[in-house]
């Protein structure tokens, strides 16, 4: 690959919403009543994350994250916070999924709008190495959700 | 040193900035082509076949045997075991000598800036054994903290437990100065993680004064999955084996087996005999540049990235002064995280590594989630540094610090 379009990606991949969410995390703290809290980590580089879900009937009330971590890790956790709070556990389910096939390279989740401002990480196809970065506050809330189901 | 066309893969990618020897090394031609050699006109398995082709392949591996333990200042090269690299090599003397050693209640001691590869087999031991694993803590700028050390040696203590070089920071350990502490004050064995100091510093082993010395060969231009133990002889021959099977063993009875002598009772199956001979070919390779040569040139490198890099506005180097380390140095740029630094500077054609380092204690007790780090070696020049700084200021630019 040439260097140009190497650099193209680099700044498709660290938009400015992305550092944004990055510097001014949203929904960064932890919940007085959570009804599920689970930490994961990403051994190859340190980040960390703990992510707490407040349980609204059949949907997520209330939710936090905090730990620390690359850019595109924790812009995807703040972004993600947004996205499903207050949505159907359904629909969540539906969102988690359709993130990862933009990550792992689906360009029609591209252009779907249900995903919103995390949109803004579909660069992140290009660099296979921070796939786990964007995925990593997802995961969380897949086990947070699979808490719930037990 | 303009060793850059030596090394094909380099000589392909004339973009490519290599920093990120600390991991592992590129290769030069001459260990490719000894490794194709060998396939093509040794191969065999050796000590086995009483046909020339098997003892033509028991002769390289022996030949290479010998020539590395020259390398490393080993003069009864017997006592040289090929390992799969650096934490085989460390896994060997946990797995033979600690569990025969250890205790309940006795003291190992490791230190806060080991790498994995030592701490954890260690740790897991004193689990194992109930035995109780003391860490040398640092001082305030990276450097083992001797005072602690002194403080931790016991009469329970049985080993004593370093790298000479640290991955993570590039620190060079007074390995003379630890030993003799160790020696005045207990019984306990030595042991010395060598996988950065090997590939970066005259190393002679029968001078060390350690009782065991691990090294990794592809860190050296070798290729990977070859290295090895040195141990003294006398430790080797009355520690049980590590691994059973074909090679190692002398009579093996329906009830009972006996061991085959050095080197061969630690190298239980068929070994790796054209890794062994490819990194024969590396240290061929370093010998005729010379060690001296190669910690000059690194000492030269590092002068200079560290006078670059310390003037950027924001950026933070971790560890001694340049002077007591090795071609390695770690760094955080101001809020950028390690890993999105490296993404930016691999889009600029340069190779560093961000992480923990396979250091996790000494992240804990540095206060950083992750360092980013360059490492360099014989084929990196001023080029490379030049570009591991643009690459510094296109993320500054990125991340929206403004250029001074």
């Amino acid at each position: 690959m040439s260097r140009p379009e190497r650099s193209a990606e680099i700044a498709a991949l660290y938009q400015e919403l992305i550092l944004d969410h990055y510097r001014r995390p949203r929904n960064k703290g932890t919940l007085e009543h959570a009804d599920a809290s689970v930490e994961i980590k990403n051994p190859d580089c340190g980040d960390e994350i703990t992510l707490q879900v407040a349980f609204d009937g059949n949907g997520i009330g209330d939710v936090r994250f905090c730990g620390s971590g690359c850019s595109i890790s924790q812009a995807s956790a703040s972004m993600m916070t947004q996205l499903v709070k207050g949505k159907p556990i359904e629909e969540i389910d539906a969102l988690r999924n359709r993130f990862r096939e933009m990550i792992l390279g689906d360009q029609s989740a591209v252009t779907d709008e249900k995903l919103g401002s995390l949109r803004a990480l579909s660069g992140v196809t290009r660099f296979p190495g921070r796939v786990r970065c964007a995925l990593l506050a997802w995961n969380a809330l897949e086990s947070a959700l699979a808490e719930r189901g037990e | 040193m303009n060793l850059r066309s030596d090394f094909p893969l380099l000589a392909n990618n004339p973009g490519l900035h290599y920093l990120d020897s600390a991991a592992t090394s590129q290769k030069p031609r001459v260990v490719l082509d000894a490794l194709r050699d060998f396939y093509e006109n040794s191969n065999a398995n050796p000590h086995r076949g009483a046909y020339s082709l098997s003892v033509e392949a028991t002769e390289r591996y022996h030949e290479s045997r010998v020539r590395i333990a020259r390398f490393l200042g080993l003069q009864d090269s017997d006592c040289l075991i090929f390992t799969r690299g650096t934490t085989e090599a460390l896994n060997l003397v946990v797995g033979a000598w600690g569990r025969a050693n250890i205790a309940r209640g006795d003291e190992v001691i490791v230190t806060a800036m080991d790498h994995h590869a030592n701490f954890v087999p260690w740790q897991q031991l004193a689990l194992e054994k109930h035995a109780k694993l003391r860490i040398c803590e640092l001082t305030a700028d990276g450097r083992l903290d001797l005072d602690c050390l002194r403080d931790l040696l016991t009469p329970k203590t049985k080993v004593v437990t370093f790298n000479h070089v640290s991955n993570a920071l590039g620190t060079i350990n007074p390995i003379d100065e630890i030993v003799k502490l160790v020696r005045e004050r207990t019984d306990a064995i030595t042991v010395c993680d060598g996988a950065q100091s090997a590939p970066h510093l005259p190393v002679s082993f029968d001078t060390l004064g350690v009782d065991f010395y691990a090294f990794s060969g592809h860190k050296m231009l070798g290729p990977m999955g070859i290295g090895g133990l040195i141990g003294k002889r006398e430790m080797l021959e009355t520690m049980p084996p590590y691994q059973t099977g074909g090679d190692m063993i002398e009579f093996v009875r329906d009830d009972h087996t006996t061991w085959n002598v050095l080197p061969h009772k630690f190298e239980a199956g068929t070994p790796n005999t054209a890794d062994a001979v490819g990194l024969a070919a590396a240290v061929d390779y370093l010998d005729r540049i010379g060690m001296d040569r190669v910690l000059k040139h690194e000492r030269s490198m590092m002068a200079a990235a560290q006078e670059r890099l310390a003037s950027i506005d924001g950026l933070r180097i971790y560890g001694p002064p340049p002077g007591e380390r090795s071609g390695v140095i770690s760094f955080t740029m101001a809020d950028v995280h390690p890993h999105d630094l490296a993404t930016i500077l691999d889009g600029e054609g340069v190779c560093i590594r961000a992480g923990q380092h396979c250091a996790q204690p000494l992240m804990r007790r540095l206060n950083v989630v992750a360092t980013a780090r360059a490492s360099f070696y014989v084929y990196n020049d001023e080029g490379d540094i030049d570009a591991l700084v643009a690459g510094i200021m296109k993320a500054r630019e990125i991340f929206g610090y403004v250029q001074a």
